[in-house]
């Protein structure tokens, strides 16, 4: 694609209320969607407020709605995402509450990770203390597998703010904290399942999905939440079925 | 409602599940209702199924077949990935499961006409 | 509604839903078979007059569908126009129930 000079980038500014704010931007080679913002906020209006820290993929903080969809942007490439026109809309992202222009509120993302039991709580210590011995864990046992393979999660909301039924529903735990309680309840060194279990059930947990997949189809880190909730589903049926909880 | 985020092949699997779904349980009470009350003896059986005879009907009836099939093989999809967690190849699921509905759509056409 | 009890709407959706799945391929077979060559009451009755197994069956399968569809439409109507509550879910349940019935009655038809 050819690449335009550049960029005309409209960024909402305000809270809930708010409208577009319109800045050309200097296009470079291999710029990404945060040095965009980075670039409007220290060269063209240094009250637009946004987030960011590690710039490497790795703390979470940074995503946003590019061009309609939630992106971590510090990996985004600008050639990615752009019309040919040079284009650019730039959203805080949705489903979460917005603080001011770029910047949602994460509290309601982080405490339904706390309700979903998002928590290691230890076996052998529960009170806390280091176990005397190492727990052996073998890599490849289905369990370790099945946690292996939602460990990885940054935190970025990126699926939580995809998430049709967070919207329908407010109460809904949502992708991200429903993946950490299937990755705790493959964990065979953690003691609360039952709990857990308990937390994630019904409306407000995994049985409101609906397997949209928006979750696996935008997960930065290439996780697959909507399989896990499947997980915790086929989990509980056969616990209720066969009376285990 | 914003295209952009869920122009994407499951989220289409789930608006024709759910738009399928809910014609069907509303189609639902209408059919036991219409076929029990028809069912009070055979002229009037016969009667009722003379009017299915209509072009219209007939193309209605081939809708409601296309929605019977393409709701049957989309919530097996959904339930091979909660049940059996084929976590792999779910894009090429919605496509034989649409595949699958529009075949036996064109079986009923064949049949019917 | 407790979590639990909606764990068991889920499970009834599911299960029904096997059900289904087998019901409604059989249904399909029966239909298109059927409209082969134009629908008859003759036909249709000759095969499901005091026929206990078929009867057994749409027993079975209106059931399973009267459920599986008001649990749907129960879930559509919480998410797109907030319908909750117990009220709700009862109204659903009946809804379910009674559209079942239609169908046990139009099955008693064949049969009878």
């Amino acid at each position: 694609m050819a690449e335009p000079a550049s960029l005309k980038v409209s960024v909402w500014r305000g809270g809930e209320q708010g409208d577009f704010a319109r800045y050309e931007v200097p296009a470079r080679a291999n710029q990404t969607v945060l040095d965009v913002v980075t670039h409007i906020q220290r060269e063209l209006d240094p009250s637009l407020a946004y987030r960011f820290a590690c710039r490497v993929g790795m703390c979470g903080s940074c995503a946003m709605t590019v061009n309609g969809r939630a992106r971590w942007t510090c990996r985004t490439h600008v050639r990615k995402v752009v019309g040919a026109d040079g284009e650019l809309e730039l959203r805080p992202l949705a489903n979460l509450p917005v603080i001011r222009d770029l910047a949602a509120d994460l509290t309601p993302f982080f405490d339904k990770w706390q309700r979903a039991q998002g928590r290691f709580q230890p076996k052998d210590a529960t009170d806390g203390a280091v176990p005397e011995e190492f727990a052996v864990v073998p890599p490849a046992s289905k369990a370790r597998r099945e946690a292996d393979a939602g460990i990885e999660c940054i935190g970025c909301a990126v699926c939580y703010a995809s998430c049709d039924v967070v919207t329908w529903n407010p109460d809904y735990l949502g992708p991200a904290a429903l993946n950490r309680a299937w990755t705790l309840v493959n964990d065979v060194r953690d003691a609360g399942h039952g709990e857990r279990l308990d937390a994630v059930a019904g409306d407000a947990g995994c049985h409101s999905c609906h397997s949209t997949q928006s979750c696996t189809e935008r997960c930065p880190k290439n996780l697959d939440p909507s399989s896990a909730i499947a997980g915790l589903k086929r989990r509980l049926f056969w616990d209720t079925l066969l009376g285990r909880r | 409602m914003d295209l952009r985020p869920r122009s994407h092949p499951t989220y289409l699997a789930f608006v024709v599940h759910r738009v399928s779904g809910l014609l069907l349980a509303l189609f639902l009470p209408l059919h036991f209702w219409a076929l029990g009350t028809a069912i009070s003896g055979e002229a009037r059986f016969d009667g009722f199924l003379r009017w299915t005879e209509n072009p219209l009907v007939k193309a209605a009836e081939t809708g409601l077949v296309v929605l019977l099939a393409a709701h049957l093989a989309g919530g097996l999809r959904v339930m091979v990935l909660e049940f059996l967690g084929w976590r792999k190849r779910q894009k090429d699921m919605v496509a034989l499961s649409a595949g699958l509905a529009l075949l036996v759509g064109l079986l009923f056409l064949l049949n019917v006409v | 509604m407790s979590t639990r009890g909606q764990t068991h709407l889920w499970m009834v959706q599911r299960v029904t839903a096997m059900i289904l799945a087998l019901a409604v391929l059989v249904h399909l077979v029966t239909i298109i078979g059927a409209v082969r060559g134009g629908l008859s009451a003759a036909e249709i009755l000759g095969r499901t007059h005091g026929n206990g197994a078929w009867f057994a069956f749409y027993v079975v399968f209106a059931l399973s569908a009267g459920l599986h569809g008001a649990i749907g439409l129960r879930n559509i109507a919480a998410e797109t126009i907030g319908l909750r509550g117990r009220g709700a879910d009862l109204a659903w349940l009946a809804i379910g129930l009674v559209t079942a019935g239609f169908g046990i009655r139009a099955a008693y038809g064949l049969f009878a």
